[in-house]
This record gives C-alpha cells, sequence and structure tokens, in this order.
C-alpha cells in the first residue's frame, strides 16, 4: 500500500479554473467511510465530484484514489460509480439494458452477467422490473435503478450528487437505509453530495462544507457538526451588526 | 377546484376583449379560407368540364408525377442521411473552432432565396463551374452535372441538409446532460454511444423532419425551374407553370393543380401522424459536457464531417459573393428597371409580411381566446381545429396552384396583371403564415401567462394594454415574424413567375430574366444585393431567437 489505511480520496491542491469562478481543493476523504459533501449551491460541490470522477481535468494538482494518480485517467478507467439527482437511467431503455450497461457498454452480456443484473435487481427491491421502461417507474424506483447499476459495477468508489433531493421526506428515509445497508456490504467509499441537515447526521461519517470553491471544513461527522453549529451562531451574529 | 382554476383563466379577459380577439381570428380565418377556397374551386369548376380523365390517363402526367415523387424521395433520403453526421459532429464538438458560425451558416440556406442559392450551385458545380474546371485541368471529363435529377438532388440537399442538421442538432441537445457523464463513466466506445443514446433520439425525430423535407421537395419550382425542364426533369410545379404560360393549356394546369393538392393533402396527413419538429432550444441552460468527443478519433472524423459540410454550404455562398462583386454593381444599382423592380420588391414584401403578421396574430389570438374559456361547444372546437389547421391549408395549396385557381377566376374579369401585385401579395403573405405563426404562438402565450392575469387585475385594457404591456413584450417576435416574412416574400419567384410581365417586375424575377438573357453579369450582381438584404433580414429575425447560440457562453 502506498498510503496509510484510510486515505480513500486524496485531493492535493488541486486548483481549477472555470469562467470567472477558482477552485482549490485540498483535503482526504476516507476509505469506505461515508463522506457527505455541504455547502451553498454555486459553492462547487458538484466541481468537486466532477474532478473526482474525471470530468474536470485540474489545472494543476493531484487526485489520487487508493494511492493511484488519476491523472490522465478517463472515467470509465477511475475506480467510479456515479449517481445524479435525476436522469441516471437512458429513458428510452429499459431497466435491465440500463443496468446491463454497467457491466458492458456495450451491451455484450453473458449468462452469468444477465444473473447478476438481476440479481441486483433483487437486490433493491425491484426484482420483475426487468422489461419495464424508466418512465412508467416512480422517481424513488428509478434511483433504487441506477443503485442497482452502482452495485453490478463493483466500483469501490461511488459518487452521489444529491441523489434524494428529488424524492419525497419518507422515501428519502428508506433510500437512505438502502444505501446504507449497500455501504455496509460491500465496504465501498462513498462520498455524497447532500443539502439535507437530517441526511447527513443519518448517513455521514464524515463531512466537508465547501465554500467559495474551497474546503472550509474537513472533520469527522461530530466535530464537523459542532464547527458548523459555532460557525452558524458566528454568521447569526455577525450578521446582527 | 378545476373549475375554479377555469374560472380564474376567463377572466383574464374582459367579454370585449374575449369578443375581438374571436372576431378577428373569424375575419383573418375567413380571409384565408375564402382566398384559397375561390382558388380551389375555380379549379375543380374548370375541372370538371369531362376532360379530366383523359388528362390523368396522360403520360405526359404520369412522368411529371413520378419524377417529382421521385426526385423528392431521393432528396430527402440524402439529405437526413447526410445530415446526421453532421449533426452528431456538431453536437460532440462543443468547442470546435468557430463551431456556433457553422450553426449560423447552417441556416443560411434557409433564409437564402432559392434562385440566389442556384446561381451559386451552378457557379461552383456548373459546366463551367469551379469543381468541373478544376477537374478538367485534373485531366478528368465533367463527371458532374448540375442539370437534371443529379443537379436537382444536390441543390435540395444544399437547402435541406442544413436544416435537416439543425434540427437534429436542437434535439441532441435537448438530451440531459447526466447521459453524456453516465456514458464517459460507463467507459461507453463511440459506437455504443450512438446505438444507445444518440440513434434513439434522432429515430424518434427522422418521420418529421423527413415528412417536412419531403413535402418541400416535392412542391419545389425554383429549383427544378432553373436546373431541371423538358419532361424528364420537371415537378408538377414546373409543369404546371409552362402548362399555363408558354402552353396556354389551362386544361392540363388544372388537371396538374388537382393532382398537386393530392399529393401534398397525403404527405400532409402522413406528417400529421408524427410530431412536428422544432429547433427551439438549441441549448439547455447547463454547459454540455461531451468526453467522448475529446479523443484524437473522434475528433479527427468531426473535424472531416465538419468540414466537409462546410466547404459544401459555404461555397455556393461565397461564389454568389465573389462573382456579385466582380459584376458593375454601380452601374446596376443606376438602372431604372432595378430601381423599379427594388420598390415593387419593398412595397409587395412590405405588404405581405404586414398582412402575414396581422392574420398570425389574429390566429394565435382568438386561439388563446377560446383556449381560455374551456367550456367549448362543439363550434367553438370546431373553430378552435379551423385556426390550428389554418397553417396547414395554407401548406396544402401551394403558390403556383393557388395562382392557376385565380388565374382562372379573373380571366373573365379582365387583364390579370392589373390584379397581380395583390395576388402575389397575398399569396406571399399566406406562403408566410406558417412561418409567422410559429414564431409568434409561443411568445404570444408566454407573455399572457406571464402577464395577463397581473394586467387584467390592474384593469389595463384595449389601447393601453397593447401600449403598455403587450407591444413592449411582442415587440421582438413581431419585429423577428416581420422580418422573416420580407425576406420570403422578396425572395419568392414561385407566385412571380405566374403573373410577372415587364409591367411587374420584382428582384428575384428581373434576376430570372437576366440569367435567361445570358447576361449572367448582372445576375451575378443582382444575385448579391438580393442575397445581402435577405440574410440582413433573416439575420435581424434570427437575433431574437431563443437563445439558440447559447453555446457561444459554454464554460472555458
Amino acid at each position: 500500500m502506498l498510503t496509510k489505511d484510510g486515505d480513500g480520496i486524496v485531493m492535493k491542491d488541486v486548483r481549477l479554473r472555470l469562467g470567472s469562478k477558482d477552485f482549490d481543493f485540498h483535503c482526504t476523504l476516507p476509505k469506505a467511510a461515508i463522506t457527505a459533501v455541504a455547502g451553498p449551491s454555486g459553492s462547487g460541490k458538484s466541481t468537486l465530484l466532477n474532478l473526482i470522477a474525471g470530468f474536470e481535468t485540474p489545472d494543476s494538482g493531484t487526485v489520487l484514489i487508493d494511492g493511484v494518480d488519476m491523472a490522465g485517467l478517463h472515467p470509465s478507467e477511475r475506480p467510479i460509480s456515479l449517481i445524479f439527482q435525476d436522469n441516471n437511467l437512458f429513458a428510452h431503455l429499459d431497466i435491465f439494458t440500463n443496468v446491463g450497461l454497467g457491466i458492458s457498454p456495450s451491451l455484450k452480456l453473458s449468462q452469468t452477467d444477465r444473473q447478476r443484473v438481476c440479481t441486483a435487481l433483487q437486490r433493491v427491491g425491484l426484482g420483475g422490473f426487468e422489461k419495464r421502461m424508466p418512465g412508467t417507474l416512480s422517481g424513488g424506483e428509478r434511483q433504487r435503478a441506477a443503485f442497482a447499476r452502482a452495485l453490478v459495477r463493483q466500483r469501490p468508489v461511488l459518487l452521489l450528487d444529491e441523489p434524494f433531493a428529488a424524492l419525497d421526506p419518507d422515501l428519502r428515509a428508506s433510500m437512505a437505509d438502502l444505501l446504507l445497508e449497500l455501504h455496509r456490504e460491500s465496504g465501498n467509499t462513498i462520498v455524497m453530495v447532500t443539502h439535507d441537515a437530517d441526511e447527513l447526521r443519518r448517513l455521514a461519517n464524515h463531512a466537508v462544507y465547501v465554500d467559495q470553491g474551497r474546503i472550509a471544513i474537513a472533520a469527522p461527522l461530530n466535530e464537523f457538526i459542532r464547527v458548523r453549529e459555532l460557525a452558524d451562531v458566528d454568521g447569526k451574529c455577525s450578521r446582527q451588526d | 377546484m378545476a373549475r375554479r382554476h377555469e374560472r380564474a383563466l376567463n377572466e383574464v379577459l374582459t367579454r370585449a376583449e374575449h369578443r375581438r380577439a374571436i372576431g378577428g381570428g373569424a375575419a383573418s380565418l375567413a380571409g384565408i379560407a375564402l382566398f384559397i377556397g375561390l382558388a380551389t374551386a375555380a379549379l375543380l369548376a374548370f375541372g370538371s368540364g369531362g376532360t379530366m380523365p383523359s388528362i390523368l390517363g396522360d403520360p405526359y402526367i404520369h412522368r411529371v408525377l413520378r419524377f417529382t415523387l421521385l426526385q423528392a424521395s431521393l432528396s430527402t433520403i440524402l439529405s437526413v442521411a447526410l445530415a446526421i453526421p453532421v449533426a452528431r459532429s456538431l453536437a460532440r464538438q462543443r468547442r470546435f473552432p468557430g463551431r456556433i458560425w457553422i450553426v449560423r451558416l447552417m441556416a443560411v440556406p434557409m433564409g437564402l432565396p432559392v434562385l440566389i442559392g442556384a446561381l451559386g450551385l451552378i457557379g461552383v458545380w456548373g459546366r463551367q463551374g469551379i469543381l468541373n474546371s478544376f477537374l478538367q485541368s485534373a485531366g478528368l471529363s465533367e463527371p458532374v452535372s448540375i442539370y437534371g435529377l443529379s443537379g436537382i438532388l444536390l441543390a435540395h440537399v444544399f437547402f435541406n441538409l442544413p436544416l435537416a442538421s439543425r434540427l437534429i442538432l436542437a434535439g441532441l441537445d435537448r438530451i440531459p446532460g447526466e447521459y453524456w457523464l453516465m456514458a464517459s463513466g460507463l467507459g461507453m466506445r463511440p459506437l455504443s454511444v450512438f446505438r444507445f443514446i444518440e440513434w434513439p433520439v434522432i429515430r424518434r425525430l427522422l418521420p418529421g423532419i423527413a415528412g417536412l423535407i419531403f413535402m418541400l421537395c416535392a412542391t419545389s419550382f425554383t429549383l427544378v425551374l432553373v436546373l431541371g425542364g423538358g419532361p424528364a426533369a420537371t415537378t408538377i410545379e414546373v409543369a404546371i407553370y409552362q402548362s399555363l404560360r408558354f402552353d396556354f393549356d389551362p386544361e392540363r394546369a388544372v388537371a396538374l393543380a388537382l393532382l398537386q393538392i393530392t399529393v401534398t393533402g397525403l404527405i400532409l396527413a402522413a406528417m400529421a401522424l408524427f410530431p412536428a419538429p422544432d429547433d427551439h432550444g438549441l441549448t439547455s441552460g447547463k454547459p454540455i459536457r461531451r468526453l467522448d468527443g475529446h479523443s484524437p478519433a473522434a475528433r479527427g472524423a468531426d473535424s472531416l464531417v465538419l468540414v466537409a459540410a462546410v466547404a459544401f454550404v459555404a461555397t455556393p455562398l461565397l461564389f454568389v459573393a465573389v462573382a456579385g462583386m466582380k459584376a458593375d454593381l454601380l452601374k446596376l444599382l443606376g438602372e431604372p428597371v432595378f430601381h423599379q423592380a427594388a420598390l415593387t420588391s419593398l412595397v409587395i414584401a412590405l405588404s405581405a409580411g404586414t398582412l402575414a403578421v396581422l392574420m398570425a396574430a389574429a390566429i394565435v389570438n382568438a386561439r388563446m381566446a377560446l383556449d381560455a374559456s374551456r367550456r367549448a361547444g362543439l363550434g367553438q372546437r370546431g373553430f378552435m381545429a379551423a385556426l390550428s389547421g389554418a397553417s396547414s391549408l395554407v401548406l396544402l395549396v401551394p403558390p403556383v396552384v393557388l395562382g392557376t385557381g385565380w388565374f382562372l377566376l379573373l380571366r373573365p374579369v379582365g387583364d390579370v396583371t392589373r390584379f397581380a401585385p395583390f395576388l402575389i401579395i397575398a399569396i406571399n403573405a399566406l406562403m408566410a403564415l406558417p412561418f409567422v405563426v410559429r414564431v409568434l404562438a409561443p411568445a404570444m402565450e408566454v407573455n399572457r401567462t406571464r402577464i395577463g392575469r397581473l394586467a387584467a387585475s390592474l384593469g389595463v385594457t384595449g389601447f393601453a394594454r397593447l401600449r403598455l404591456v403587450d407591444w413592449p413584450a411582442l415587440r421582438k417576435p413581431l419585429q423577428m415574424a416581420f422580418s422573416f416574412a420580407m425576406a420570403l416574400s422578396l425572395g419568392d419567384l414561385g407566385a412571380m413567375a405566374l403573373f410577372g410581365s415587364n409591367d411587374l417586375m420584382t428582384l428575384p424575377w428581373l434576376l430570372f430574366s437576366r440569367l435567361g438573357s445570358y447576361r449572367t453579369s448582372d445576375a451575378d450582381g443582382l444575385a448579391l444585393i438580393l442575397g445581402l438584404v435577405c440574410l440582413a433580414l433573416t439575420v435581424a429575425g434570427a437575433s431574437g431567437h431563443h437563445r439558440e447560440d447559447g453555446d457561444a457562453h459554454e464554460r472555458r
């Protein structure tokens, strides 16, 4: 091992300029943990994810995942699965195909692969949904299908960009439970952008706060909450001045 | 609950406003129906004389029909098939140098008078054209012929490939941005991206686009007039014109006109089964990230496609520009015949543009008023359907057919040329109507939903409403629709061809007759002037277009 155990994703002075916005990320997101990414909108949370996923190339700095430098690696070559808030499924392809593309992007599936797709769908509670089209599923079911695809991909890192933001509150809770279960089974590293404080408390064991393109706080959950509460109080006091 | 909602919408219009809206729509509709109906009735009355069956058995007419459908089918297939790679390359290369200019270039043929495009194509592909001269100097005999079927196909592809590319590009750009991220996250190769993402979208668009292009090619007049000719390469439209103006055979013209209505009717009916394509929202707000376009192979292939497409579309335009510069423009501008033609063109275009915009606004207004009162009876619903169908009615009866009908109708009354300017204005206005409605309808609907209730609650009605509320919001779309209608009318040769004479001379007609008398230098000069005017009008029209060029702001 090149890195200490616990170093899942390491960002070393990762700088990027997009238009008039500057980003400079320096942080470590621990291995096999769930890290929540919080911060105001437009602060760079999604850019952080894009840099890890390889959709953005840093102007300088290094992104390491499990000790391997990601420079020059195409998103599909990185040990990563992704789930967005919406449009995770190709609307014109059935659920089986959507999940199957996670195994082979040209849909060359062996008998075993097909079995794996069905098993994954059962695991997320969508057994028998193989032939259904995404449009006939509820929002929660569509996100479950996206989880199933992440399952068959077996990548050690899972990036989620506000995966439950479009769902009803009680649905969010059950989806969060499912995510937690899957995480415990696979021991993967999860990085999740969230706006929901409850979700953060329930799921994460580590959290970072992004503000104006910088990592303002990166800490274990308890410490993060304590610092944030102080910051909130500070913020309110200073606003009253 | 639903009932309350309905009432709320109803109260947006005062009773007087409602009445005015319906009245205006009814008047426009009646005018359109009368103008088209009388022409059609004249054709039918003339055609029922008993000679019809024998004429419809005429092998000449069969040949014309066969050729019309053959060239339209081939033109459609070629245009669409070639447009797919162009649109795909444009969609995939978000940062291609000058990309936005390529997208704009693809809009130029749409606003260009057809005759000018034909002139440019002859300059590049013709017997003495750039390409053949080059091939000859390279020791090859002329392999490309601009006349006959190959020339007509070439010209139709020139005009319709860019249109199809833009429509397909708009479809591809509407694909959710996450799809591309997912595709690269999953490691899809270009072939898989095409198979699983691009093709399903394109396939859904194809029927609408192909229908539109087939319709345009099946009723194509000017291009076939210039590049075709002879019984072997004549479409119904051109055959009507020849029957009427050269052979003085009204019977055959009528038979052909009725045949044309049948053909367009069938095409329209087929098209109604599929969603209409539109190029609105050429970009979404979010930037589109296409990592699949970054590989050297993709970049190379796309560059090749785009360079070829640009060369194909731009060379005839460049030829028109260069040849036009060589002409004695000053002398041309000083000629009285030019002044007269320019003035006539301007008056006709201004009148036709105004008429088209007024009719379209009245129709859309009435449609919205009816839409607001949902408790519509059968009569109202019929009226609504008629309003929506008005644009299709216009497409059903192409200009030359309309002209033929009115020619028959007015012949007994006196000299047809006396009425010619009014007929041309009306026909040009009707031609522009479908486009004008398409520009105005969304803008007026947005305006109504955005500020209709507010204006109603403040009691701003009548002229004050027009001045304070509607005009500021609708000025841009109205201008855009107006300049587009003007450009269309300025470039029109179809209606003109039937009625044009030495007394009634428009710029395209002058250009056409100069071309006919082999005064090509004059023709080149005229083409440049007319082309620039129409282009300016189209640009003025497009500048208000819904953020179509928004990708210029793509990050980095």
